[in-house]
């Protein structure tokens, strides 16, 4: 057991500190996630948003201590309740897995075993974590399944996953996930494979359990939509770094990183028609080949309509500029060779 | 706000694309003998028309049929039943050169970017292929269309050299774009040109191909499960639930007033990005029906939250309710 730091207050059951996971390849270190720091508090939804490869994948995944060959945790520390998650042993961490942290994949069909009706798929978590006999276990796992709205239950879970919708698959894994009421359930575009009117099902399931079992809940999605939707606090990532960090309301009334903005602005809305979508130039760039300053500074329309030079040079740290507002980005904080020009008061 | 520029002018134009009837039905084979057991209503008696100059967003979940009806028009799949006429010309009864002249008419843009490039050819070559099908030019003049082509969707002339792997999602796409347009078509099947792309990116093509389409005077079908996509891009939307089309209006008109309870649910399902707008949502239960047994009556009354006895029994016809706006509901 590692000591409770001191930064550490009550409800919040997850902090993660400079977290950096990189991948050594042949053609050089890819750093996935450099350098991410968050919390999550009890049984609240922090909504991780960015597009593919800017590593908020890799942060769950890091999390649970899953990240594999070639990929390694290099660098941070990980509190889970207090715990120093990455100084367990495998033999803790696996118990730690399902038991209070559990997680949901994009795919359901992929996450299931074709060969095990699903039944018996839940009742092992049970009977794995918890000893119960494995008639008991099967009785619990259908009421798992009633509770996620399998529709008749006690049949369903002699069905095998080929047998299954995607959404009711889904479904199946969230019962898995919840088997053992975890304080943290981490749900990586949990609806992405799915249709929006059985999306719209998922989240609904997913916002219900949460009220009725406290647990948090990290969601890790591209979609503003539902971020904008489900989540009480959201990190916006950016190649490998949070880049932005802030409830939700003011993410999205008053976004600062002109990523944020950018990609706000690009989205087609319901409802609301534009003329022309906004677009961010460029590419994301190459994470073994990083641009030495900000990593938006090559792509970011507001450096150059203010002509910071600053940029190029040195990265920015996330600073927070408003109360629980945080942003990485020169714009908005002084160095000692400029002076911001868009201070926040 | 809303300024699709010269909707007034294209609901005066003539109809580009008229699809009538159009049926599309799979055989499911089963058994050692490959009997046929039964089949699967892809798309099951679908009319519909395009506009000259116009989008028309096609929107459904997955298994709708909304594929099937992008490539039954273009000759990718043959259909079962049905009639479409291009310009004048019936597309079923064409054979051999004619056909051929047809596609130089009609492309389509496929929904993934990585599939639909060969892997061994070099992007300048990939994109003069149907130049080189149709004899267009010598090779230099190809070479030349080609780059010009890449050049209009962004890309420039050392690209053309290059592989398809040395590209990104978005690239690539607009690399579909510029093959699709070489041959100067009129008429564009754009299926899912976008889902597969990253929001930022997916802007990108989005304007690309709004840009392209005021510049040829470009006729779309745009085939997609993103409302807000759909509503972004058309003129005019038809909406379709397994296999039929339950409804369809202009863009303003469906999303300001649906009339299909369909479409109703579909709309409220969508996230959108604003957190302080709490809306109802309508939730529907249960999953999509197997199309290779859809229920009797309305094909949407088991999912429906409004369905009364009827809707069980009787199959509603697709009526034209107010002047352009058509919906296939007994209640509607």
């Amino acid at each position: 057991m590692s000591v409770t730091p001191a930064t550490q207050t009550r409800d919040t059951i997850l902090e993660v500190k400079n977290l950096k996971t990189y991948f050594f390849t042949e053609d050089g270190v890819v750093k996935a996630v450099d350098g991410v720091d968050f919390s999550v508090k009890a049984g609240e939804v922090l909504g991780l948003v960015g597009e593919s490869g800017c590593g908020k994948s890799v942060s769950s995944f890091s999390i649970l201590r899953l990240v594999g060959v070639p990929g390694k945790i290099v660098e941070g520390e990980i509190f889970f309740e207090g715990q120093d998650i990455l100084k367990l042993s495998k033999d803790e961490m696996v118990k730690m897995r399902g038991d209070r942290i559990s997680m949901i994949f994009q795919q359901p069909q992929s996450s299931l075993n074709p060969v095990f009706r699903v039944g018996e798929q839940v009742a092992e978590v049970l009977e794995l974590h918890k000893g119960i006999k494995k008639k008991e276990a099967w009785a619990r796992a259908v009421e798992l399944l009633t509770l996620v709205g399998i529709p008749d239950p006690k049949k369903k879970a002699y069905a095998y996953p080929h047998e299954l919708s995607g959404g009711q698959a889904q479904r199946v894994i969230i019962a898995m996930a919840l088997a053992l009421s975890p304080k943290l359930l981490i749900a990586d575009e949990p609806t992405t494979a799915l249709d929006v009117t059985i999306q719209a099902q998922i989240l609904d399931l997913i916002n219900e359990l949460r009220e009725k079992t406290d647990t948090a809940v990290i969601l890790i999605t591209h979609d503003l939509g539902i971020i904008a939707e489900t989540a009480d606090r959201v990190a916006v990532m950016y190649a490998g770094e949070i880049v932005e960090f802030a409830n939700v309301e003011p993410i999205f009334e008053k976004p600062l990183h002109p990523y944020t903005q950018g990609l706000i602005g690009s989205i087609p809305v319901l409802g609301n028609v534009v003329a022309r979508l906004e677009v961010i130039p460029g590419l994301v760039p190459n994470l073994i080949d990083l641009p030495p300053g900000c990593r938006f500074e090559p792509r970011c329309l507001l450096r150059q309509k203010y002509g910071l030079e600053v940029c190029a040079r040195r990265e920015p740290e996330l600073v927070e500029v408003t109360k629980n507002h945080k942003v990485r980005c020169w714009l908005y904080t002084d160095s000692d060779e400029h002076s911001a020009p868009l201070k926040v008061e | 706000m809303s300024d699709q520029p010269g909707t007034n002018k294209i609901n005066k134009q003539a109809d580009l694309l008229v699809v009538n009837h159009l049926k599309k039905y799979f055989p499911v084979k089963t058994g050692v003998l490959k009997r046929v057991s039964g089949h699967l209503l892809a798309v099951d008696d679908v009319s519909f028309s395009v506009k000259s100059g116009e989008t028309l967003g096609l929107v459904g979940e997955s298994g709708c049929g909304k594929t099937t009806i992008g490539r039954t028009i273009l000759r990718l799949t043959e259909p079962t039943a049905g009639s479409v006429n291009f310009d004048g010309k019936e597309v079923f009864d064409l054979k051999g050169d004619a056909l051929k002249a047809l596609r130089r008419d009609m492309q389509i843009i496929f929904q993934d970017p990585y599939a639909s490039l060969d892997p061994r050819l070099r992007i300048g070559n990939s994109v003069m292929e149907g130049l080189e099908i149709h004899k267009i030019g010598n090779k230099q003049d190809r070479y030349q269309m080609a780059v010009d082509m890449l050049k209009k969707v962004g890309l420039e002339d050392y690209h053309s050299r290059r592989y398809p792997h040395e590209f990104s999602g978005g690239q690539r796409q607009r690399i579909g774009i510029a093959r699709a347009l070489t041959l100067k078509p009129r008429f564009i099947v754009c299926d899912e040109p976008v889902s597969a792309l990253d929001v930022s990116i997916q802007s990108q093509v989005l304007n690309i191909l709004k840009d392209l389409q005021d510049e040829f005077g470009l006729t779309y079908l745009f085939i997609a499960h993103n409302l807000g996509v759909v509503e972004h891009i058309s003129n005019r939307v038809a909406v379709m639930y397994l296999g039929k089309m339950v409804e369809l209006a202009d863009r303003d008109e469906l999303f300001r007033s649906p009339l299909h309870p369909y479409t109703q649910a579909l709309m409220s399902a969508i996230p959108i990005p604003n957190p302080k707008l709490k809306r109802e949502r309508i939730i529907l239960k249960g999953d999509v029906p197997s199309p290779l047994n859809p229920p009797t009556g309305c094909r949407f009354h088991p999912r429906c939250p409004i369905a009364v006895a009827e809707c069980a029994l009787k199959e509603p016809p697709f009526v034209e309710k107010k002047p352009g706006h058509s919906v296939a509901c007994w209640l509607a």
